[in-house]
């Protein structure tokens, strides 16, 4: 076989991009379910094995820097090569999205939860499933599955602003509920973000499959609900 | 018509060309047009008739006997082969820079100045002299030493020797084959830099077998490719260089260049 070396290693690199892909999409799901099992000891474990992502985040880094180096990748190999490095670093970053919910779990501490937690473990297993399937679209260089993932993030946008007026409805009328309101908004707004990050995952898979760098999410990256009720219009920071 | 770019100006192409030796052919119907003021380079596996294809260019191939070709290259409008064209003349415009730095046993005033004197030159030969080794980035390192041979001279600094002579009759084009080959890397990347400088007066076209120096240092590239049965060469992809080499549209292309294969 022709560059058996090269052949090999872009292997083990995708291999660990998706095992890397693995352990965050299950890191999500078990920061969501710990808050709302209230399990300290859980979120603590679950923020000392964030250290692991970062470890197997910069050995792809570091594979594709060598590989780009060592072995002058062209075309369909430098894409691969390129998206590789782009969806390890958005893995990474909803890597720290799970810790977050762990330590807001912390913060909460003793106090018990203002509600039963519904919408938010939805938006955390719809983005699962999401970023599931955009790994499989990066492993199958699948681009019909790669293009219809981000139109699930409407669902996870809609849940995040349910969520939202849910708790600011709580918080207008019971004032001491702000500060876990805000810890809980907090939760709901690192998972979906973690769902913008899929949809970047996804873009990254069409660049790599047909050379061509498409734009799929056209909201803005940052807040999309009215931040006081005096504001009609959701704040567009520009990003 | 295989066009790199719909922009700019061809300085020269070529139309149906097919190359034979004796009964073999060695080159099927390329068409392509060259850029002016840009680097193309020709790349390919062994045997697909790059190397051909350039010489063609400046009827380089009149000097093999059994070669013959077909189809036109056009220059300035007209087809250099036609039969009132004269080679030599053609020549003159289109210079050549061999794989091998081959400098006259002469000392290094009269490599550049040899291909003016025969042309006649009545200028300043002296300012001539310097314009072109300036021009080839080697004034510098030989101003003080014009009189000794150029084959005193490194393998690099002999390379660059060569292009002050192909620049020194005014061309308008330099073909270049494979001008890196026999040049370590340091060398190599000196006469990379100097071709960045050398595309703002002249066109140059350079067959190469080293796809990452096609990359660094071309705008354009042409890949050919062989025909697995008959054996000859013919034009695969051209392209802009940046977007043949990250995301090329001819599979074949993409195998090629990313070592599948070739």
């Amino acid at each position: 076989m022709a560059r058996q070396v090269f052949t090999q290693e872009m292997q083990r690199l995708q291999d660990e991009v998706l095992a890397l892909g693995s352990t965050v999409e299950y890191a999500l799901g078990d920061a969501v379910r710990i808050l709302k099992q209230r399990d300290f000891e859980e979120s603590r474990r679950l923020m000392a094995n964030d250290w692991q992502i970062n470890v197997r985040y910069h050995d792809i880094e570091q594979g594709c820097m060598e590989l780009i180096a060592t072995q002058q990748p062209t075309a369909g190999d430098l894409r691969v090569i390129a998206a590789m490095i782009r969806i390890a670093t958005e893995l990474e970053r909803i890597g720290d999205y799970a810790k977050g919910i762990a330590k807001i779990n912390l913060l909460i501490g003793d106090e018990k939860l203002l509600k039963p937690l519904v919408d938010i473990p939805q938006m955390a297993t719809k983005t699962q499933g999401m970023l599931h399937r955009s790994l499989l679209a990066f492993s199958r260089k699948d681009l019909a599955l790669a293009r219809t993932i981000p139109d699930q993030d409407d669902e996870i946008d809609d849940l995040y602003n349910q969520v939202y007026r849910e708790l600011f409805t709580y918080m207008l009328a019971h004032p001491e509920t702000i500060e876990q309101g805000n810890y809980l908004l907090w939760a709901a707004h690192n998972i979906e973000r973690a769902a913008d990050r899929v949809t970047n995952i996804c873009e990254r898979v069409i660049y790599m499959i047909t050379g061509q760098i498409v734009e799929l999410d056209q909201s803005s990256d940052e807040l999309r609900v009215p931040i006081s009720p005096s504001e009609v219009e959701p704040v567009d920071r520009g990003s | 018509m295989s066009k790199a770019s719909d922009n700019g100006q061809f300085v020269i192409e070529t139309r149906g060309l097919d190359v034979y030796y004796g009964d073999f052919q060695a080159l099927n119907g390329v068409d392509i047009q060259f850029p002016q003021n840009s680097i193309t380079a020709l790349i390919g596996p062994s045997g697909c008739g790059k190397s051909t294809a350039l010489r063609a260019l400046n009827r380089m191939n009149d000097l093999i006997p059994i070669a013959r070709t077909e189809g036109e290259v056009i220059y300035q409008g007209h087809n250099i082969y036609a039969d009132d064209v004269d080679p030599v003349e053609v020549r003159r415009r289109i210079g050549m820079v061999f794989q091998k730095p081959n400098p006259f046993p002469k000392s290094i005033y009269e490599n550049v100045a040899w291909g003016a004197r025969i042309n006649g030159y009545k200028g300043n030969m002296d300012a001539l002299v310097e314009e072109s080794l300036r021009g080839a980035a080697l004034w510098g390192e030989v101003k003080d030493k014009l009189n000794e041979s150029g084959l005193s001279l490194s393998g690099g600094q002999q390379q660059r020797l060569c292009i002050a002579r192909a620049i020194a009759v005014k061309p308008d084009i330099v073909l270049m084959d494979e001008p890196c080959s026999a040049l370590d890397p340091i060398a190599t990347l000196r006469i990379e830099e100097l071709l960045q400088d050398l595309k703002e007066r002249y066109t140059i076209i350079m067959v190469t077998h080293n796809m990452q120096q096609a990359a660094r240092a071309s705008d354009f590239t042409a890949v050919f490719y062989v025909n697995e049965q008959t054996r000859t060469g013919y034009l695969l992809e051209y392209g802009a260089t940046k977007e043949l080499f990250t995301n090329p549209k001819n599979s074949t292309t993409e195998d090629y260049i990313t070592g599948r294969f070739g």
